[in-house]
């Protein structure tokens, strides 16, 4: 018996359950198509949005698109529900929860006070009946701050994750996109590598390089080796200097395992990093990437559609209260997101549930170049979702990835949007910049014209 | 040679890192952005990459090459039609259209016994990475696999085909693996990269975890000689172990594992 319905000019349009409505009233993306579970027609969708738009906000507390027993996801969403914080909405409909969201009532205060009573469903159905506007205005308002060695999320400020991997680890090579990213005043978010292999001593001495550097120099930023969070913990045991604890997730207890991760074995790894006391200004020790499609490519998405289930994602992540997170928006390939259009709506949609639900989030604005989509459509999405408050975005020499073989954002894709829209590194990493003399002295943000001293002499040993 | 005084282009200072990385640091700057020659040059790999996704595979010059060699050859498609149906459903792409698997079934062996292995040229994500490095390929390996050791199905060209055609296509020949040589997903600067895949006893539904993979197979990339040798390695380990995937290490691997790197480099090594 189909449990939800509408009518738009006497066709009657029935919706399975709860999760076929969500799903079918998803704008339009190719991996729902793949999963067979989007709307039939552009008319279907809508009538699903006007279905959808009716639901008590309520009811995604009483009716699960994950059944409870099956799922630890859906086990946290439920058991850590804060109906307190949820009772200024509780009321609601989905439609007049949009109302209400964009309204001025829902201000910055507000908006961080009702996190904890939200659900990832909850977010991504209203996310499903906005437009591209909605989701930077109300993304605007969510302010997430937080905090290691610098702060980020501040009001005015974007942070840049600089992005120095290379095709077999090498340190030097490394260390030569590090040096490019810093010049261009990149890295408050994290210096962060992925590692072309998984092996400990590789990933060990990947960390002890990064820490060296950022003692060295007196960076107040953080390292990462983006390896599995198993591979971390055994660092951690060989006492290697470990800020940050990296793991891929995903909103459905088998897509996780997919990852080769459940909560349990994140919150050891969480534990493992804070007994580090690694951290200066701040505790916040976790880093994850999420994207759009990883539940579906893992066969765990138990016909839930893609967005929902990334939602699902932030309900992981902010149970362990992040540093960053971020969607990997375009990396997945066309058969989850076609083209620049639907890159560009995921990545608005994501930055806007993750924030909506408390997370810190950052996006890696980037494609394939088997996607429909090219530097325009990063510098769109870059400019919307800097306009949205993004917390960070990431910083790769020339946009090109040379290990991972894929474009992301530049350090001067940062300094451009730094330019119009006057977005400031996070403070203590500003000062810094300005110290050491990457940024000349003043209060706009110019680069100097000269290498910085201990910059210089470090170079000067290569002639 | 431009005049410094006459660009407003802002050189980089760091310029001889270039030689530690394949990264395109050091580009230098026009007011923050990207100098125009820099900019171009991005917009030239990222159209060669694209031309080598949307490249359809010249399957007339490759049959006409590999007949000239002696073989028999057949060529499939999958049941993907077109390109742009190709890249957003790739379950299509993992199985044969009907008019192929019906040409295909009439090769089998007479006596329907099995063929040792099925060796399949696709064009997967680059016909590039086929049409440049496919036939040296096969002449580096195919006299490894003489006939008294090996029995050779016909050797299939397979068009809009994903890894997992393989499976298919060894099923319908009844061939006891396959060795599916595949355009790779074309990065910036390697739009040409030939992948091997070996899948041991492959069925419809076989993962990934059960199959070996060679990568990045291309002239500045793994040499051709090297990739036979690993190839024909995996294939009789595969056969004599009587399995594929991931607990069938590759040994020959272990150069890869660059472990003695040096921890430090030129930002640690001294400071005034």
């Amino acid at each position: 018996m189909p449990r939800y319905a509408h009518t738009v000019d006497g066709t009657r349009y029935r919706f399975a359950d709860l999760k076929s409505l969500l799903a079918k009233a998803t704008p339009a993306r190719s991996g729902d198509h793949l999963a067979g579970i989007a709307a039939g027609s552009d008319e279907e969708r809508v009538a699903a949005r006007m279905a959808l738009a009716e639901l008590p906000l309520a009811t995604f507390l009483d009716e699960v698109p994950i059944p409870y027993e099956e799922d630890e996801v859906t086990r946290l969403i439920i058991d850590e529900h804060d109906n307190t914080a949820f009772a200024p909405v509780s009321h609601l409909t989905v439609g007049d929860f949009r109302n209400w969201l964009l309204s001025e009532a829902a201000d910055e205060p507000t908006l961080a006070a009702l996190a904890p009573g939200l659900t990832p469903e909850m977010a991504a159905a209203v996310s499903k009946i906005m437009r591209v506007q909605d989701l930077i205005l109300v993304a605007k308002k969510c302010r997430v701050v937080t905090a290691f060695r610098n702060t980020i999320g501040l009001a005015g400020h974007m942070a840049t994750r600089l992005q120095p991997n290379h095709p077999t680890d090498d340190p030097a090579g490394v260390a030569a996109s590090i040096v490019d990213g810093l010049m261009y005043g990149c890295g408050d978010a994290v210096i962060g590598v992925n590692p072309a292999s998984d092996n400990v001593h590789t990933v060990t001495t990947l960390l002890r390089m990064l820490d060296a550097v950022i003692a060295k120099y007196r960076i107040p930023t953080q390292a990462c080796v983006l390896t599995h969070v198993t591979t971390t913990i055994e660092a951690i045991g060989r006492s290697a200097p470990v800020d940050l604890v990296f793991q891929s997730i995903a909103g459905t207890e088998s897509a996780n395992a997919g990852f080769g991760v459940n909560l349990a074995v994140l919150a050891e790894a969480r534990d493992a990093a804070l007994s580090l006391r690694r951290g200066t200004v701040g505790d916040h020790v976790m880093y994850f990437e999420t994207g759009q499609g990883s539940a579906l490519s893992a066969n765990a998405h138990h016909g839930v559609d893609q967005q929902t289930c990334e939602a699902r994602a932030y309900a992981v992540a902010r149970k362990f209260k992040p540093l960053l997170v971020n969607t990997v928006v375009g990396f997945i390939g066309p058969e989850y997101l076609y083209d620049g259009k639907q890159i560009t709506r995921a990545g608005l949609e994501d930055h806007f549930c993750g924030k909506l639900l408390g997370v810190p989030m950052g996006c890696d604005v980037c494609y394939t170049n088997h996607a429909e989509a090219d530097q325009d459509d990063m510098d769109a999405l870059l400019t919307l979702l800097a306009a949205a408050g993004v917390n960070y975005v990431m910083g790769v020499p020339g946009s090109d990835d040379v290990m991972l073989n894929y474009q992301s954002t530049s350090f001067h894709d940062a300094l451009y949007i730094r330019q119009v829209l006057g977005l400031r590194p996070a403070p203590e990493f500003e000062a810094w910049l300005r110290d050491i003399g990457i940024f000349a002295p003043g209060e706009a943000l110019a680069l100097a014209q000269d290498l910085p001293a201990p910059f210089r002499h470090a170079l000067a040993k290569l002639d | 040679m431009d005049d410094p005084a006459d660009t407003p282009v802002i050189p980089d200072a760091w310029a001889k890192l270039r030689r530690f990385t394949p990264a395109r640091i050091a580009l230098g700057r026009a007011g923050t952005s990207v100098p125009t020659e820099a900019q171009l040059a991005f917009q030239l790999a990222h159209a060669r990459a694209r031309d080598a996704v949307h490249h359809s595979l010249a399957t007339d010059v490759l049959r006409t090459a590999l007949a000239q060699r002696g073989h028999t050859v057949a060529t499939v498609r999958s049941a993907a039609p077109d390109r742009k149906t190709y890249l957003q459903r790739p379950d299509l792409g993992r199985r044969l259209d009907e008019t192929s698997r019906t040409a295909l079934a009439a090769l089998k062996a007479a006596d329907d016994a099995p063929f040792d292995v099925a060796i399949v040229l696709a064009d997967g994500l680059s016909a590039f990475a086929i049409e440049q490095n496919a036939l040296p390929f096969l002449d580096a390996m195919l006299p490894r696999l003489p006939a008294s050791a090996w029995k050779l199905a016909p050797l299939v060209v397979a068009e809009q085909s994903r890894v997992a055609l393989g499976d298919d296509i060894a099923v319908t020949l009844h061939a006891r693996m396959v060795a599916i040589l595949i355009g790779e997903r074309p990065g910036l600067s390697s739009p040409d990269s030939l992948g091997i895949y070996l899948t041991w006893q492959p069925r419809i539904g076989t993962t990934d975890a059960q199959r070996n993979c060679i990568s990045n197979i291309r002239r500045e990339g793994l040499d051709i000689d090297l990739a036979a040798d690993k190839l024909l390695w995996l294939m009789n380990e595969a056969r004599s172990r009587q399995l594929s995937g991931v607990s069938l290490k590759d040994d020959t691997q272990a150069p890869h594992e660059r472990l003695a790197a040096p921890a430090t480099n030129f930002l640690l090594d001294s400071l005034p």
